[in-house]
């Protein structure tokens, strides 16, 4: 995974509740055996108005011209404001991976789900829960005529805006050092492998059952 | 006495090392596999060089893709891209010696119906998927949630995940069920009152005299669910039922091993004075039939209630969820739920498709005949297995009579990853368990309803109380 840096990007208003993982890409792009190449999906039946398939070329599409991704000031955006609970539904890592692959890197909501929550951050995204009220406040700035532009310091777990407002954020320690180092979690917990061994030897005693194969 | 809930329990006996941040890593007992979130996982493995840890630890099966019609199975899946997902399971279970139950094996089914039914679930243990209904196996008192992609791989290498300790909840559903009133309604009714981001951050324990009384397939029907609400997993304490229903089972221990097993598993219950960070009562005698009228299914009604009007809910985003449900859903506000067509019924899916689901949807639907609007009404058994036993018990004849399709098993128009789907407006009673845009198929409209309450809709034509039948 590719070390998380700091970064200013633009932020792309979302303004619905409860997005599920479906929305964020849809069932018939679960098929694929890759992890790439989603972005061109992401969201795909809010973004085109016809019905999106594998493979298909998206430049040719009919574009939603109401959809948010479509509105050129937010084409590039790299920040995704949203609403509660987003990313609810199927575990689909196919959601964080179509998100990254647009160039999503921070998400902004009041409430995550959880699993998509923990899938974010095996992706190099970086989910942050902010109260309501300062939700609907970035929402009201990010729906004015100048996109509103936000540089990410994750080190300092500080969000800083355009017009120089600062709002501190809370991320989970561990998920951070893994973010900052782009650290392979496999790589990781592989490093404990005798503390494991060990724990397995003590449960084939305490525990013979779990072990048993037919 | 003690003061440990059965979470507590599980989640101490499961733990590897904690780190100095309070990470845990946590031991995985069980993983399941499927088809749609494990190739990636399989060619990080291979490109990475790693093995599995402990391969007998895995259990694979395809369900999201498989075609339910028995011609296409015979013939081999049409689609080109899922047919490649559904080899590639196969070839990545061969080459890294996991076991799969393939498409003709009468043992394949929805991953979550046979894993309990194999006895691959046990009590007490830690279990994974990728698949956010990994839930459902909490009703054996087993620690199981829902994983990505990248987790699936990090169990396959390393047996373990890194996890932090979630918060309890109890939802003691207190005295007893009017006759005609279902696990499936328990839940819905649950969701209704904490709403799908309810349960976040927490491990929902599930108690109370109605929740002891139901089956070990309600219990499933009940934690298979907590997902909606927002949670991370459901939990519902051992008893007999638990211990009898385990009994037999293939891949659980048998002889002097299963007993001293047992032992064990008694113990898997909250303490007495255990504490829960939240607490919540519902009378189980005030829950009736529910149908969800909305997008999301927190949006869920009685029987007898009316499609909400907008106007009337001060929160403005809520309001607006509601205005751009009933768009969705092509309902007015103040529509009574009975007076909702149906063009489609699907009985199936992990939430409802289990011997028991089908023998309750089949004691409605004998010597009854499908609505003419019905266009169509489909049975899909939740495995091969099931499909057998209901076969010998008749079932499939009383649904064939009365107009039902009867399908091979999978998990077909819950999602709809297949041919089993709803054209744009179309609208269906579904026994499955997520009504969001577009689910059952682009434009599709759904209702979560029990399967007794889909027979009902699929006789009549529309939604109805069952119990007025
Ligand atoms: S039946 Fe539906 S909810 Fe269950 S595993 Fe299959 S797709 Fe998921």
């Amino acid at each position: 995974m590719q070390p998380f840096q700091n970064f200013t990007g633009v932020v792309a208003p979302l303004d619905r509740a409860n997005v599920d993982t479906d929305a964020i890409i849809p069932k018939q792009f679960l098929k694929s055996i890759k992890r790439s190449g989603f972005g061109p999906y992401l969201f795909d039946e809010l973004r085109y108005l016809d019905h999106g398939e594998p493979d298909m070329d998206c430049s040719n599409r009919p574009l939603n011209s109401n959809f948010v991704l479509n509105d050129s000031r937010f084409s590039s955006a790299q920040i995704l404001l949203a609403r509660e609970n987003f990313g609810c539904g199927s575990s689909r890592e196919h959601a964080p991976w179509a998100l990254a692959d647009f160039g999503f890197r921070v998400i902004l909501a009041p409430s995550f789900a959880d699993i998509f929550f923990n899938n974010c951050f095996k992706n190099g995204i970086l989910p942050i829960q902010l109260k309501s009220d300062l939700i609907n406040a970035l929402f009201e700035k990010a729906s004015g005529a100048t996109p509103l532009q936000i540089a990410v310091d994750l080190p300092a777990q500080l969000l800083t805006l355009n017009d120089g407002e600062t709002i501190p954020f809370t991320v989970d320690a561990g998920n951070k050092q893994r973010l900052i180092e782009g650290l392979d979690d496999i790589g990781l917990t592989l490093q404990q492998a005798d503390a494991i061994r060990e724990y397995e030897a003590r449960r084939r005693i305490e525990a013979p059952w779990v072990f048993y194969t037919v | 006495m003690g003061t440990k809930t059965l979470y507590d329990k599980l989640w101490n006996t499961h733990v590897v090392r904690v780190d100095d941040t309070g990470t845990a890593l946590l031991y995985i007992d069980r993983q399941l596999v499927h088809e749609v979130t494990s190739p990636q996982a399989f060619e990080g493995l291979r490109l990475a060089g790693r093995q599995p840890w402990r391969t007998s630890a895995n259990l694979a099966v395809p369900d999201h893709n498989v075609p339910t019609a028995s011609a296409e199975r015979a013939a081999g899946i049409t689609d080109p891209v899922a047919r490649i997902q559904v080899a590639a399971l196969g070839t990545n279970c061969a080459s890294f010696g996991i076991t799969e139950f393939a498409m003709g094996d009468p043992r394949q089914g929805i991953v979550h119906v046979i894993g309990p039914e194999q006895g691959f679930t046990l009590p007490g243990s830690t279990i994974v998927c990728g698949d956010s209904h990994t839930s459902t196996h909490g009703a054996f008192g087993a620690l199981a949630f829902g994983i990505g992609t990248s987790e699936v791989e990090h169990v396959l290498a390393t047996q373990c995940l890194i996890q932090r300790p979630s918060k309890t909840m109890l939802i003691s559903v207190d005295g007893e069920l009017g006759a005609g009133v279902t696990a499936k309604d328990i839940v819905l009714a649950i969701i209704g009152a904490i709403g799908t981001a309810g349960g976040t951050g927490y491990v929902i324990e599930f108690g109370g005299e109605a929740i002891r009384a139901l089956s070990i397939e309600g219990r499933m029907t009940v934690c298979n669910m907590t997902i909606e609400a927002g949670a991370r997993a459901g939990l519902i304490a051992v008893d007999e039922k638990t211990i009898e229903y385990m009994r037999g089972r293939p891949y659980a221990p048998s002889g002097e091993l299963f007993e001293q097993a047992a032992a064990y598993w008694r113990t898997l219950v909250s303490d007495d004075d255990a504490t829960f960070d939240r607490v919540l009562h519902l009378d189980a005698a005030s829950i009736q039939p529910q149908v969800t009228w909305g997008t999301s299914p927190e949006m869920v009604l009685p029987i007898d209630g009316q499609v909400p009007d907008p106007a009337a809910e001060s929160d403005p985003v809520k309001a607006d969820s509601i205005r751009r449900a009933l768009a969705y859903m092509g309902l007015t506000a103040g529509q009574p739920i009975t007076e909702i067509a149906v063009d489609k019924v699907f009985i199936g899916s992990c939430t409802n498709s289990r011997i028991e689901d089908l023998r309750a949807a089949a004691a409605v639907a004998n010597g009854r005949k499908v609505s003419k609007n019905i266009k169509l009404a489909l049975v899909v058994p939740g495995s091969g297995l099931v499909k057998e036993q209901a076969e010998a018990e008749g079932l499939d004849r009383i649904f064939t009579a009365a107009g039902f399709e009867w399908r091979e098993p999978g998990c077909s128009m819950c999602l709809a990853m297949n041919a089993d789907r709803l054209e744009a407006g179309e609208r269906c009673a579904s026994t499955s368990n997520r009504n969001f845009e577009g689910r059952q198929g682009q434009g599709g409209r759904t209702h979560l309803v029990s399967p007794a309450m889909a027979v009902a809709a699929a006789v009549t034509g529309h939604f109805v109380d069952v119990r007025t039948l």
